[in-house]
């Protein structure tokens, strides 16, 4: 065993680039459901993302357009999860696992062609000046585009959940969505938009998968990291900050059990790789624990509008 | 997650059935894969072998598969293909074998196939390839050109036949570079590409200069085109799009002839349970091409290897060779057996000189 092997700088700038994935579909997914909207699909919308963002990237040669064109095709699928949960009332739980399963098929089938094929690689912005602070410049302002707008939409949900109107309104519509309707706020417009930006989180989130983490296309590639995003929602108590926290903290451990493995430490491999769902587990059973979960009044539950 | 994988698998077999219900007299012959046929390695190459199956016998056979089905949740899928009446059924991975022999129990009238396993009944037959075969020549070619001296491995379970190809892979770097150091990552999966990835990096950034794969995505081989100066082998699959440089060479799974005479003794019935074991002799294994990546010297001598391993003048695990905690194994000039105690078949240990520990499976 030798630690000193593990070079920390290196660790940390490859959590960010492990954690990215989650962090987009679990902002995502914490402002759907701080709407009111539980949508189990994160994974089926990521690796929609994936698939689109990978065969766009690859067709336009810039990664940036497939960026773009796996939000627009998260925001598309999420659509299908909305109108049938908002319009035609049915259940959110089923249709959300529909759409993993849909998506997870669809993807299979627009992915075919593109299989084998290598990505175009994305810069990495070394920001200017701050990429030369020593040890935190390469760790922090060394990375590809998408680590910073990751972190530019945790800040601006955070701002806006908590610091503007439409902030307020969408938590109300979570929170009581009879009252929110009272008041005359439109509920499922409100919850279709979040939806649709959850939907547009994922779908980058899964581009990030198969146009810079891994880079490539392979079917079934997310491999359950929607579901990995639905479980720091809950870690987070849809906080953003938390959501951040809790992605980096998972894709840290996730990270670190691969680099303590290749050190030699000598803790049972079993330990180290299932130590980040056992922490995982640990910090939601703690939450629950203290009782107030934070989860919002409406989640989940069904609106009718009474007129 | 497994339930699912499960539902699909189950969605994917009713597909399958629908298109399946007309042909009566056919012989029909199914497949059950771990992964996704679209992986480009181990689950590409077993689907090959179904497409050879389709082209050698045309309209006297019917193939159906199901892909990505979960090892510990595999008796369901198998249960619905034997139901559906196939005539034999390959189980494509080491973890289906408990569930294959439950299965063949209830239908002593259809055959089965179980990949990689060691648990044969009077309607299960196994099969194998000598991957570890492949795994010397891979050692040789990794042994000659790290710079580091430090091979990245990323294994997949604590398996019989991984562990095989880490020692065989140990043995032929350690001949020719005695210095070289083996860092193994266990992945616990067949197929994560983004865990395969942060894998490599891992590796990468601990200095491996070499990466060496027993998992079945290609994300290995990107990560070390990233990093540049990084070689990689093909795994179960050619890999041949990241040739010359990272993939090198690569082990390429030939199942096709296999599944071909299988289906054949079927139709003949002529079929009995067997146990196959073939490596590079047999075309089983197939070195993929050595790219110019590599000097014309060590690509000579691994060629020579294969040669030799194919001819059977040579065998990978040839003494003296010791156990890991100093144990003697392998006499002078003895050669491993395949099965009994500390034979191929079961193995479970390092051989002297790899710093690492097995964890208990």
């Amino acid at each position: 065993m030798d630690l000193g092997q593990i070079n920390p700088l290196l660790l940390l700038a490859s959590l960010m680039v492990a954690a990215t994935p989650i962090l987009l579909a679990a902002i995502g997914e914490a402002v759907v459901e701080k709407s009111g909207v539980l949508n189990l699909g994160v994974e089926g919308m990521m690796i929609t993302g994936a698939v689109v963002g990978f065969a766009i990237g690859v067709t336009t040669g810039a990664p940036s357009i497939g960026f773009v064109a796996a939000a627009v095709a998260g925001a598309a699928l999420s659509m299908l999860f909305g109108v049938l949960v908002l319009y035609l009332k049915s259940n959110q739980v089923a249709t959300g696992l529909g759409l993993t399963l849909f998506g997870l098929g669809l993807s299979a089938l627009i992915g075919k062609p593109y299989e084998g094929i290598k990505a175009p690689t994305m810069a990495k912005w070394e920001i200017p000046l701050l990429s030369d602070i020593p040890v935190l410049g390469p760790i922090m302002f060394r990375h590809d585009p998408m680590v910073y707008v990751s972190l530019i939409i945790v800040a601006l949900t955070w701002y806006v959940l908590t610091r503007t109107r439409a902030g307020l309104i969408l938590r109300g519509v979570g929170e009581n969505h009879n009252a929110a309707h009272a008041l005359g706020y439109k509920v499922i417009r409100v919850r279709l938009m979040a939806i649709a930006f959850g939907g547009a989180c994922a779908g980058m989130g899964g581009a990030y998968i198969s146009l810079v983490r891994v880079p490539q296309w392979v079917e079934g590639m997310t491999a359950g990291a929607g579901w990995i995003a639905l479980a720091i929602v809950v870690f987070a108590s849809w906080r953003p900050w938390r959501v951040l926290l809790g992605a980096y903290l998972f894709g840290g451990i996730s990270v670190l059990q691969l680099n303590l493995q290749a050190a030699g430490v000598p803790i049972p491999v079993e330990i180290l790789a299932m130590s980040p769902y056992l922490i995982t587990i640990l910090v939601l059973v703690v939450i629950s624990l203290r009782g107030n979960h934070g989860a919002p009044g409406s989640l989940g539950r069904e609106f009718h509008a009474t007129h | 997650m497994r339930v699912l994988k499960s539902l699909l698998a189950t969605a994917a077999l009713a597909t399958g059935l629908a298109g399946a219900a007309m042909a009566e007299d056919k012989t029909k012959v199914g497949f059950i894969y771990v992964g996704p046929v679209g992986d480009g390695g181990w689950t590409y190459e077993h689907d090959q072998g179904r497409k050879a199956v389709e082209a050698a016998f045309g309209d006297k056979v019917e193939t159906v598969y199901v892909e990505s089905v979960s090892e510990s949740n595999a008796e369901g899928p198998i249960t619905q293909m034997a139901l559906s009446g196939a005539d034999l059924i390959f189980t494509t991975s080491f973890g289906f074998m408990d569930a294959t022999l439950a299965v063949a129990e209830k239908f002593p009238n259809v055959k089965f196939e179980h990949a990689t396993g060691y648990k044969q009944s009077d309607n299960v037959s196994v099969y194998s390839a000598r991957f570890y075969e492949g795994r010397a020549v891979q050692g040789h070619i990794a042994g000659k050109m790290t710079q580091s001296n430090i091979i990245g491995y990323i294994a997949s379970f604590p398996i019989p036949e991984v562990i095989r190809g880490i020692n065989s892979a140990y043995i032929h770097a350690k001949k020719v570079n005695p210095d070289v150091q083996f860092k193994i990552i266990w992945a616990y999966t067949w197929f994560d590409p983004a865990k395969e990835a942060d894998a490599a990096k891992a590796l990468i950034e601990q200095g491996a200069d070499v990466i060496l794969q027993h998992t079945d995505s290609t994300a290995p081989q990107a990560a070390a085109k990233e990093a540049g100066n990084v070689i990689t082998f093909g795994q179960a699959s050619d890999m041949g799009e990241y040739a010359p440089h990272p993939r090198v060479s690569s082990i390429i799974d030939n199942w096709g002839p296999y599944y071909v005479a299988r289906t054949k003794a079927v139709m003949d019935g002529t079929w009995e349970s067997v146990s196959t074991w073939d490596g590079i002799g047999a075309g089983m294994v197939g070195i993929g091409d050595i790219s110019d990546a590599v000097p014309a010297d060590v690509k000579a001598e691994a060629e020579a290897l294969r040669d030799a391993l194919a001819s059977g003048e040579y065998h990978a695990f040839t003494g003296p060779l010791n156990k890991q905690d100093g144990t003697p194994w392998l006499a002078e000039g003895e050669t491993a057996s395949d099965y009994g105690d500390d034979g191929l078949a079961g193995m479970g240990f390092y051989v002297e000189g790899i710093e690492a520990e097995i964890p208990s499976n």
